[in-house]
């Protein structure tokens, strides 16, 4: 087998590239379907539809040619609340509609709108090959750590030991870490974001949406009914500034109260949480964040500070943010060349062929 | 000496030999020389699912049949008539096949005492008069092969691999094709190494001269080219005919095409054929599996293109879901089958025809869809032009059945010219096709065409038309989401009511009942109709009354199946499953078919159906059991009899 050079585009274009602009300043009422929101009184997901109809208007691009396409679960009700065109399809299968709907339309800004059990679980092969592939589209996976839908089993990033209706002992799973599920899979665009602040969600909903290729956003979100209190150790005004790392592009990585806390190199490959007072450099020590960095390893320790357990501490930002051809502009490259080459195809001459014979 | 050259009216030829051994492709030139002379033609490629089986035993070997005629034939033969075996499991395995007096080439290289010890002969049956009832003509022909290409210093091992042309010249001589296509041929495929290049074309001279030379044969045949409807023709497979039936579905309607696809055998060879077809505004995506296959074209159809998928049964039980969801959607969307023999993994390089439930029922809930299927390897390219119309002008799924015995089996075409075939209207909604409660302009994503049923279709980006669909049940009209109980009765069957008038756009099915007086009718679906046409052709050479028809929709039937089904005393219906359609008409026209039922991976001979057609009508007219001979008789016909070319 050979390889050829896929002659790449060059230059990090934008993720909006191609989507047609909007005539007009948007408002966020636009975006409001008429369709009654029915998700229970208190879900975070309140917040992200809010946050999302107000930013959406901003990326200044034509409403009809945004797609959101979801799987099943609370979150996957997401498009109905939207005046887009959407499509609410089957369990886990969102990731792979969307690479269809992508890869024929260079002129959508796509979306796919997930949970964890439908993104991780059910529909896990479809979100790495996707993030793989490099599509231009936009995942965001509300994890709110629980099966709200089927009302209240443990899901694959239920802390170990999670005591639900299908676990009455402890779940004995292993959580995913989805961040670094992402990395692994060889995602170009990684964030973490969190329902109640929407300054923050929006800052990366933005970013996910200018970035070319797979963006995926896991968004922590709220499940009042099931699993509330999840992310309780970021709402909390008395624990979040220990609780949230915040990632900004360029700065060195410090939070917490005065910002005692900093992240610093820690043996091979890996990222730790120190004390800033007790660094011989002090500041000087930290990690500056680099979400270009290519390497992925950095920005899978970074993942690692995450807690598998219940949430205590965990990075929000973007982790990783890279250049990468996004496949469907390859596909339609392809099919550019093909054709520039041999010309547009002639139907009559390829069902003809060239071994043919005559009978008078 | 002189050689002979006989007439032969037909030939059934089958070249076997080792995975290794080179046999798919000695077929199809022996089948491309074949056309191109102007024979009608009918192949059947067998191979073993196993890409390279342990060399020299009875699971490795591979073989190709080709059926060749100065007439119109159905099917690639029941028993070949020559043989040609590259190794003694070759022989082994297929000698079975193979009627006395038939010629039988073998190549005596790997007749060694291990060789023949390993696939259970106790001595050489070249030697030891088994074979006495063959025309036997045992060469060497692997040292013959490596002896003619010595002067391109290939190893002794590269150097035997030719021997398949070797073999190939040699029965291109015996049989007088032409050869010239096929030097053209080795010339482009080896283009980029001279060496085995040469070497191919070598020893396909060498066969060739062989022949002409050597003093084996003292008859060569000669078998006239057909006559056909007038036109020009091409030899095609039942997979590049699929592939291009697509192209020409999408093109027809306008419609750029995205296939997402997950390889499985047999139906890859359509991914292979549509990557290749870029420029016409073919997308093809090699999918992580089946379900995100189905679920690309899906998507691709919800932004207006022409979605399909390609698969076979194991494929289509896992994209099950999607297909459920297209039916809510009520979006385009091709699924094509190549059928496989089943269950589970099966027998994936043989062939059957066992999902027909699977694809009228195999979904959630009240879920149809239309079927349409293939009846022969050319007719795949009609067939995928026609589930094309009907997926887009009544946006719905269509399955498409072919099997693995149309999938690579081949025959001449007559090409059609493209602009007979029909154009497709996707008639896609640009403007608000109502007015709201508000009085303003909206639009209504299941308004719906009165004639057709057929929704009504915007897609993303056309402005003022946004709107969101899904699988959750609707509200008719509008698409919103809907729990009211008689809402969903009335979707359901209006649903249902969509596919049923389907039938008006279809033909009635035709009834070739050649005087009008049979009490019987064989009515087939899909690849059976070659081996149904022929058995049918037999029964007709000794004098039996036998009418035949064909279907090629499954869902809807066409209108007039019912009154043909009722107009004969019996009804036989031969499949390669346990009498699936028979069940199917059982049920909607309260009909006692006759099933007759066979499932061996193999498709349908026609000597066996003759058999059981000949006694059906004799039963049916009345005639004792030990009266009857018709069975017997058009059973037993040889070929010398033109059976296939009664008609």
């Amino acid at each position: 087998m050979s390889t050829v050079d896929l002659g790449l585009p060059g230059g990090l274009q934008n993720g909006l590239h191609g989507v047609p602009a909007a005539d007009a300043p948007q408002t966020r009422k636009e975006y409001v379907s008429d369709q009654e929101v029915r998700w229970c009184p208190g879900c975070g997901d309140y917040a992200v539809l809010a946050a999302f109809q107000g930013f959406l208007p901003e990326l200044g691009i034509k409403r009809e040619n945004v797609a959101m396409v979801s799987g099943i679960g609370c979150s996957s009700r997401f498009p109905y609340y939207l005046s887009t065109y959407g499509m609410h399809s089957i369990h886990g299968r969102a990731p792979a509609i969307a690479t269809g709907l992508a890869t024929a339309r260079p002129d959508l800004s796509v979306w796919v709108v997930t949970g964890d059990g439908d993104a991780l679980s059910i529909g896990g092969n479809h979100l790495i090959h996707t993030l793989r592939r490099n599509v231009n589209l936009k995942i965001l996976l509300f994890n709110n750590r629980i099966y709200g839908l089927t009302k209240g089993q443990y899901s694959p990033t239920s802390e170990p030991g999670k005591v639900t209706k299908s676990t009455p002992m402890g779940s004995v799973d292993t959580p995913f870490n989805p961040v670094s599920l992402a990395l692994g899979a060889e995602a170009t665009f990684v964030a973490r974001t969190v329902d109640s602040d929407r300054k923050h969600l929006t800052s990366v909903l933005r970013a996910a949406a200018e970035h070319r290729g797979t963006s995926f956003v896991e968004i922590y979100q709220n499940c009042p009914i099931f699993n509330d209190n999840a992310f309780d150790a970021f709402k909390n005004p008395e624990t979040r500034d220990d609780a949230i790392i915040p990632l900004v592009h360029g700065s060195p990585i410090r939070f917490g109260t005065d910002g005692h806390l900093g992240v610093v190199r820690d043996g091979f490959a890996s990222l730790a949480v120190r004390e800033v007072a007790d660094l011989p450099g002090g500041e000087s020590d930290l990690v500056v964040h680099d979400a270009h960095t290519e390497d992925p390893a950095y920005a899978f320790a970074l993942s690692r500070l995450t807690d598998a357990g219940v949430l205590h501490q965990a990075p929000i930002g973007i982790f990783r943010q890279v250049d990468r051809p996004a496949y469907d502009d390859l596909v339609r490259q392809q099919i550019t060349t093909a054709t520039q080459a041999q010309g547009p195809g002639d139907l009559q001459s390829l069902i003809t062929g060239t071994d043919t014979w005559t009978v008078n | 000496m002189t050689i002979e050259v006989k007439q032969l009216d037909r030939v059934v030829i089958r070249f076997a030999g080792d995975s290794g051994d080179g046999m798919q492709l000695t077929g199809d030139r022996f089948t491309a020389e074949t056309a191109s002379f102007g024979n009608d033609l009918s192949t059947l490629p067998n191979f073993p699912a196993e890409i390279r089986a342990p060399a020299g035993t009875l699971p490795g070997v591979s073989s190709f049949q080709l059926h060749f005629a100065d007439h119109d034939i159905l099917t690639p033969g029941d028993a070949p008539d020559v043989l040609i075996a590259m190794n003694p499991a070759a022989l082994k395995a297929n000698l079975k096949d193979v009627p006395r007096g038939a010629t039988v080439i073998v190549d005596t290289a790997d007749f060694t005492a291990r060789n023949l010890k390993r696939i259970g002969y106790d001595e050489n049956p070249l030697e030891n008069g088994e074979l006495e009832a063959y025309h036997v003509v045992a060469l060497n022909l692997t040292g013959m092969t490596v002896e003619s290409v010595k002067e391109f210093g290939l190893s002794r091992k590269d150097a035997s691999r030719a021997k398949n042309m070797y073999a190939l010249g040699l029965v291109s001589w015996l049989f007088q094709r032409p050869v010239e296509s096929t030097i053209k041929f080795l010339e482009t495929k080896f283009a980029s190494k001279p060496d085995i290049r040469d070497a191919n074309i070598a020893a396909f001279r060498a066969g060739y001269n062989f022949g002409e030379t050597a003093e084996e044969f003292s008859v060569r045949y000669e078998v006239k080219p057909a006559v056909m409807p007038t036109g020009t023709y091409r030899n095609i497979s039942g997979n590049l005919a699929l592939a291009y039936g697509l192209v020409a579905g999408a093109q027809r309607a306008g419609l750029a095409m995205v296939l997402g696809a997950y390889p499985i055998t047999p139906a890859s060879d359509v991914l292979h054929e549509l990557s290749k077809l870029k420029r016409f505004n073919v997308t093809t995506i090699q999918a992580e599996d089946e379900i995100a296959g189905v679920g690309a074209a899906l998507g691709a159809s919800f932004g207006g293109a022409l979605g399909v998928t390609t698969s076979s049964g194991p494929g289509i039980s896992l994209k099950s879901e999607t297909i459920g969801l297209g039916v809510m959607l009520e979006l385009p969307l091709v699924v094509c089958d190549i059928q496989r023999a089943g269950p589970s993994t099966g027998m994936p390089t043989k062939t059957e025809q066992a999902d027909l439930l699977q694809v009228m029922f195999g979904r959630n809930g009240e879920a149809p869809l239309p079927v349409v299927a293939a009846q022969s390897p050319a007719d795949c390219f009609a067939i995928a032009v026609e589930a094309t119309r009907i997926a887009v002008t009544y946006r719905t799924p269509v399955i498409v059945l072919s099997d693995g015995y149309l999938a690579n089996g081949s025959e001449p075409w007559q090409i059609p010219s493209v602009d007979s075939l029909p154009t497709i209207d996707p008639n896609f909604t640009v403007e608000p096709n109502a007015t709201g409660a508000d009085g303003k302009p909206t639009y209504l994503p299941y308004l719906r065409d009165p004639e057709t049923l057929a929704r009504a279709w915007a897609i993303p980006g056309t402005a003022g038309l946004d709107h969101r669909i899904g699988g959750l049940e609707k509200e008719d009209k509008t698409g919103n989401i809907s729990y009211d109980p008689a809402n969903h009765d009335l979707m359901i069957r209006t649903r249902q009511a969509k596919i049923d008038g389907i039938a008006r756009t279809i033909p009635p099915l035709h009834v070739d009942d050649p005087d009008g007086t049979a009490k019987v009718l064989v009515l087939g679906w899909g690849s059976t109709y070659g081996p149904i046409g022929a058995g049918v052709r037999r029964v007709r050479t000794v004098g039996g009354k036998i009418a035949q028809a064909h279907l090629r929709h499954l869902n809807p039937f066409p209108s007039n199946l019912g009154d043909v089904l009722r107009s004969y005393d019996k009804v036989l219906v031969p499949e390669m499953n346990l009498g699936q359609l028979a069940m199917l008409l059982r049920a909607k026209y309260l009909i006692d078919v006759v099933s007759y039922a066979q499932v061996s991976g193999m498709p349908l001979g026609a000597a066996e159906l003759a058999g059981v057609i000949g006694n059906l009508v004799e039963e049916t007219e009345g005639i004792d059991d030990d009266a009857r001979h018709l069975g017997t008789a058009a059973a037993k016909l040889t070929h010398w009899d033109h059976l296939e070319g009664a008609r």
